[in-house]
């Protein structure tokens, strides 16, 4: 009866092909699809309070600095780049390059949550909170002085502080599961040309926390 | 997983594309005199061009099979869909 059952059970012959991605990859690509609306409702949110908003929007480039999140935009840039590079060189059987790579990209992942820490430490001390313009800082000065719109401020603090944050947030995610894989699978030699999915896994999810990071910093800082 | 020896996307060129992009995205936002509105257009259009570069090239879905690509885009209608509802909200 049992073996019955297993029969019935067993999927026709020639079996489907499917999707033709391992599951943890089909996995991956689905969970980038709910990321994908988790941050539409984010951006769609922000584009409602910013074009309801009681007052003008503060320009571009007067509260939030442009050069170092420049700079962080074309870091998470590069370690896109190299995470590509370590998957391409484990395809390729180099084991050593993949090493280096991988890296170089936690290297990178790192560096941009420091900055974007330095640059929350930095906006907090000129006086830019979740809730708006804190009293008697360098942004309240501007407010008072007209060169910052007042009705606005407390939605571009709480907007600017949930979208960054909830990415920054990601792409910690992001750095510590690649220094696990790292550590646990890389440097010990575990991938191979033939088995390497765990790095073309977590580099999808590296990839696509670029792709926002792409959007967010025309819709952020740039408008 | 595919096993064989591949020739790799031009990976080199994509990130000096995406680079160069970004220097564009920021000229555009500070330097050249445009109508705000033109300037909305293409900062927007520079930064899905950028998406798409490393979309199609660095997540590989110029090369995945069309059933892993359809995947990749259905939330994008859904998106899309989301956006227009909460802009429009005023109207209905």
């Amino acid at each position: 009866m049992t073996s019955i059952t297993a029969n019935a059970m067993r999927p026709p012959h020639p079996a489907e092909r499917g999707i033709d991605a391992y599951n943890t990859k089909l996995g991956m690509w689905v969970f980038l699809a709910s990321e994908v609306m988790f941050f539409t409702a984010l951006i769609g949110t922000y584009i409602v309070l910013r074009f309801g908003a009681p007052g003008p929007w503060p320009a571009p480039g007067v509260v939030l600095s442009i050069p170092i999140t420049a700079f962080n935009t074309f870091l998470l840039i590069c370690s896109s780049v190299s995470m590509v590079k370590a998957f391409a060189s484990a395809a390729d059987g180099d084991i050593g390059k993949l090493k280096f790579w991988m890296l170089l990209t936690i290297i990178g992942g790192a560096m941009f949550v420091g900055i974007q820490g330095f640059e929350y430490h930095h906006l907090i001390e000129r006086g830019l909170l979740p809730s708006g313009v804190r009293e008697g800082s360098e942004l309240a000065a501007l407010v008072a002085s007209g060169k910052l719109p007042a009705a606005t401020m407390g939605l571009y603090g709480s907007t600017f502080y949930t979208m960054t944050g909830f990415h920054g947030f990601h792409v910690t995610c992001g750095v510590v599961s690649m220094i696990y894989l790292y550590v646990t699978k890389v440097l010990r030699g575990k991938y191979s040309q033939a088995d390497h999915g765990g790095v073309e896994v977590v580099g999808l999810y590296w990839h696509f926390v670029d792709l926002v990071w792409i959007i967010l910093f025309t819709i952020v800082y740039l408008i | 997983m595919d096993t064989a020896h591949r020739q790799h996307p031009p990976y080199i060129r994509i990130w000096i594309y995406l680079a160069l992009l970004t220097a564009a995205e920021l000229l555009l936002a500070f330097k050249l005199p445009i109508p705000p509105n033109i300037k909305l257009i293409l900062l927007l259009g520079t930064a899905v061009w950028k998406a798409l570069l490393v979309a199609l090239f660095f997540m590989h879905l110029k090369s995945e099979k069309w059933n892993l690509r359809i995947l990749a885009m259905v939330p994008l209608p859904l998106a899309a869909i989301l956006v227009c509802a909460v802009i429009t909200e005023k109207i209905w």
